[in-house]
């Protein structure tokens, strides 16, 4: 068991999002978070992310109980954010990127995990030089993806990655995914999506958050009957 | 109670606190006490300038005191030459406020940043300080007004009733005038706030060029608000040339500058009574502790205690760290809280709010 | 013909040596609803900050309604009718919906009218429970209902959407396309969208960006089988 999450809470201020958030997710699998905006999933990845405190719950990982630890630390053990809107660092280079992701990693050198990265994403490798602010902004989500690798995650938490970019890079996303997936059979990724087509290709296992509480979970193939996504998301179509 | 008829309520106690305290205090108070109080009630004139247009119009100007030195040089020289009040009360704030016209001109249209506006305006700030700084000698002078440089100018005449240069006021009547003077200038922000352009400044502050896309043009409102707030600060500069008969350049110093923005962080941005309670409070307190200064002890704390800068700065880095927003939206906070908890106990069991 | 509502000549923006637009020639009648899709980084945010006066072009032409408003400043341009609603939601955070919409409507309408436009606008953009809700706590969603609530309520001629759908859930991208189509009844449009199951449910026309000209225009069927629009930014999407 990788992630375990019991009766998670949290909010801005006194504003409560997250009202007891029960779920967990094995080791190696792809699951996806649906809702409706303003459901909570974003804060959810925040939460366990250490972004926010949690007011109530347990969150465990690798049997580490990570609830009060501190972002960084969560890092340290693990966990990867790539968050929404993808936040490079746009005054450094590609290369620089993706050397700050690497900054925590003691077990290899420097280049050889950034070569090992670039080999799943060959879109970055003549771009190496160029400032992260001049890729445009799929090539900016990429960068994105692959610097969080660079710090050997075992859980990536993805937010909306697909937001704001062009149709072919979101297949190319997809498909690097997909390949880390099978690289990689250890690989957990939690993922909140709004594009229904690409969560359904990535995960195993679709969370619906509703009022900042899962309340059901789903089948990838059932994204496919409009009826029910309707159902899913709270609101009849 | 809703927003509105607690906001209602604020003005009226502000209005009745106000009244009591202007028509009490000389009553009740020994003559120093009121005579220090007025400078204080002057100073929070002058905050109030700056609490609008930092506050609500987002400018952040070093150089509030330049309006306040140009006010009370204005009043000064011109009540040499002209021995009457009411044209030198309308000089010092006419020439203030056309200085921030044209200042506001070049800073707002020339679209400078908010960084470089800071350094602006307080360059100007010195260059004024510097340049009356050195009119010491006699050939300095305009009409019957010598300027007397680092001397400053002492002996200024008194306001009077407007018309009549015999019915002058006295240290009593400038209790009344300032006090009376606070309150209009406050209840008239409060307006000016509750208006239309009150409201379009507040949107520029928090999202200009969201402003400019639904077509309000964010230089002529933050040229209409730095002037106003130049007029303020040069009527409560007018004032205190009053209160003490005496002007110096030292009041386009680089601490008269500094000290206006402390009052208004410590006592709240984004609210009119905060630099009121901001000024008046520090400026007692800094009272209270130079006070101590002669009869300080020698042992290390008293010597502390006796170093007013020391604690006041103390002070700012506290409230910077720890009350950013400044004392009074802080405090309105807390009893908001106070009396929506209040409240919830009685209606468990809200929806959760929608945030992401 | 009539005149058109929108038009440019050999449009062209240049950032140190990068031209981010060239020589854009792009005609929109009155009333049409068209649709702007490309790569990222193809031009087009830059194109909208030009139409908008956000960004003076280095070279070219703007006429909308018969005037030259290449150099004209944003607040002019929409005075003259051109709202634009951004990527980004760009909203008065600190301010409640109320007085967001509020400071909009004010601008066209006063007191009571202001008033009356702003309650309308609040149950079309379905936020009048939310009323005195602080804009920068909602959720991203709603502050895009917001944004485009503020939009309407100056009653342009024309509105320019950039990527209105993005974040939104299945559901709400029907909801957005409906209301789409709905403000096209009274108003031309512009929107830029990369989500092409929502441009095929809103469009007609397609202009289509790549490198910072016009590639092709044509209908979505069209579009979408064109092997060039596959190769750039489709990818196997189109086939599908």
């Amino acid at each position: 068991m990788t992630l375990v999450v019991q009766g998670l809470c949290t909010g801005y201020g006194r504003i409560p999002i997250l009202n007891g958030v029960d779920f967990t997710v094995d080791e190696g699998e792809f699951v996806g978070i649906l809702g409706h905006n303003g459901m909570g999933k974003t804060t959810l990845l925040k939460a366990l992310m250490g972004y926010l405190p949690a007011t109530g719950g347990r969150v465990h990982f690798a049997g580490d109980d990570i609830t009060a630890l501190e972002p960084h630390r969560r890092a340290r053990l693990g966990l990867g954010y790539v968050p929404q809107g993808r936040e490079i660092f746009p005054g450094l280079t590609v290369h620089d990127n993706l050397r700050m992701g690497c900054i925590e990693r003691r077990d290899a050198g420097e280049d050889e995990i950034i070569a090992n990265v670039l080999e799943e994403f060959p879109r970055l490798k003549p771009l190496l030089n160029r400032i992260g602010g001049a890729l445009s902004g799929g090539e900016q989500q990429l960068l994105a993806v692959a610097r969080c690798l660079c710090g050997g995650p075992r859980l990536v938490l993805l937010d909306e990655p697909t937001e704001g970019i062009q149709p072919s890079i979101i297949e190319e996303i997809v498909e690097t995914l997909s390949r880390l997936r099978v690289a990689n059979r250890r690989l957990t990724m939690i993922l909140v999506e709004q594009n229904l087509d690409f969560i359904a290709q990535l995960s195993q296992r679709i969370l619906v958050i509703q009022k900042g509480r899962i309340t059901q979970e789903v089948r990838p193939d059932a994204l496919r009957d409009a009826n029910l996504i309707g159902e899913f998301v709270g609101i009849a179509t | 109670m809703s927003g509105r008829s607690l906001n209602l309520l604020g003005l009226l106690l502000v209005g009745v606190v106000g009244l009591a305290f202007m028509f009490l205090t000389p009553r009740l108070a020994e003559l120093d006490t009121v005579l220090d109080l007025t400078v204080y009630i002057i100073m929070a004139v002058l905050a109030l300038s700056l609490g609008l247009i930092w506050g609500y119009g987002g400018i952040l100007c070093f150089g509030q005191s330049a309006f306040f030195g140009l006010g009370a040089y204005a009043y000064a020289i011109a009540m040499f030459n002209i021995g009457e009040s009411t044209v030198p009360v309308l000089l010092a704030i006419i020439l203030p406020a056309a200085f921030a016209a044209l200042l506001g001109y070049f800073m707002f249209y020339g679209r400078i940043s908010d960084v470089y506006l800071g350094v602006i305006t307080l360059t100007v700030t010195l260059i004024l300080f510097n340049s009356v700084n050195s009119t010491a000698g006699p050939n300095f002078h305009i009409g019957a007004a010598r300027l007397g440089g680092f001397n400053g100018i002492p002996g200024i005449p008194p306001l009077n009733l407007p018309g009549d240069k015999n019915a002058v006021i006295d240290l009593e009547g400038m209790f009344y005038l300032s006090t009376a003077s606070l309150l209009l200038t406050y209840f008239g922000l409060r307006l000016l706030l509750a208006s239309q352009f009150g409201r379009i400044i507040v949107g520029i502050r928090e999202n200009e060029r969201r402003a400019e896309l639904i077509g309000y043009d964010p230089r002529a409102y933050k040229l209409a608000t730095f002037t106003i707030g130049g007029a303020l600060a040069g009527f409560a500069g007018c004032l205190f040339a009053n209160w003490g008969n005496f002007v110096s350049p030292t009041i386009f110093g680089l601490a008269q500058s500094a000290q206006i923005i402390i009052w208004v962080i410590v006592g709240g941005r984004g609210t009119l009574i905060g630099p009121i309670v901001g000024c008046i409070g520090i400026q007692w307190l800094s009272a209270a502790l130079g006070a101590n200064q002669p009869s300080g002890g020698s042992d290390l704390w008293s010597k502390i205690f006796a170093n007013a800068p020391l604690i006041l700065g103390s002070i700012l880095i506290a409230f910077v760290l720890l009350v950013p927003k400044g004392l009074v939206p802080t405090l309105a906070e807390i009893v908001l809280s106070l009396f929506r908890r209040g409240r919830r106990s009685e209606q468990r069991g809200l929806e959760p709010q929608q945030a992401e | 013909m009539a005149t058109p509502l929108l038009q440019t000549h050999d449009l062209s923006m240049n950032f140190g040596g990068v031209r981010a637009v060239r020589n854009v020639n792009f005609t929109l009648a009155e009333g049409e609803l068209r649709c702007l899709i490309g790569p990222n980084g193809a031009g087009k945010s830059t194109f909208f900050k030009m139409l908008t006066g956000q960004l003076a072009p280095s070279q070219g032409q703007v006429l909308f309604r018969g005037h030259d408003i290449s150099r004209a400043y944003a607040h002019q341009i929409a005075r003259l009718g051109i709202g634009i609603k951004t990527q980004v939601p760009s909203v008065f955070d600190g301010l409640n919906v109320r007085e967001n919409i509020w400071l909009a409507a004010s601008r066209i309408g006063h007191r009571d009218e202001a008033r009356r436009l702003v309650d309308e606008m609040l149950e079309r953009i379905g936020l009048t429970k939310a009323a005195s809700r602080m804009v920068g706590q909602l959720a991203h969603g709603q502050r895009q209902w917001v944004e485009l609530g503020l939009v309407l309520a100056t009653d342009p001629k024309l509105i320019l959407l950039d990527e209105p759908a993005a974040g939104m859930t299945h559901d709400e991208v029907f909801k957005t396309a409906e209301l789409v189509r709905e403000i096209n009844r009274t108003k031309a449009l512009i929107v830029v969208e990369h989500d092409m199951q929502f441009i095929r449910m809103i469009a007609k026309q397609v202009t289509v960006f790549n490198q910072g000209s016009v590639l092709l225009e044509d209908n979505v069927e069209n579009i979408m089988r064109d092997p060039r629009v596959r190769d750039i930014y489709l990818g196997k999407q189109a086939a599908a």
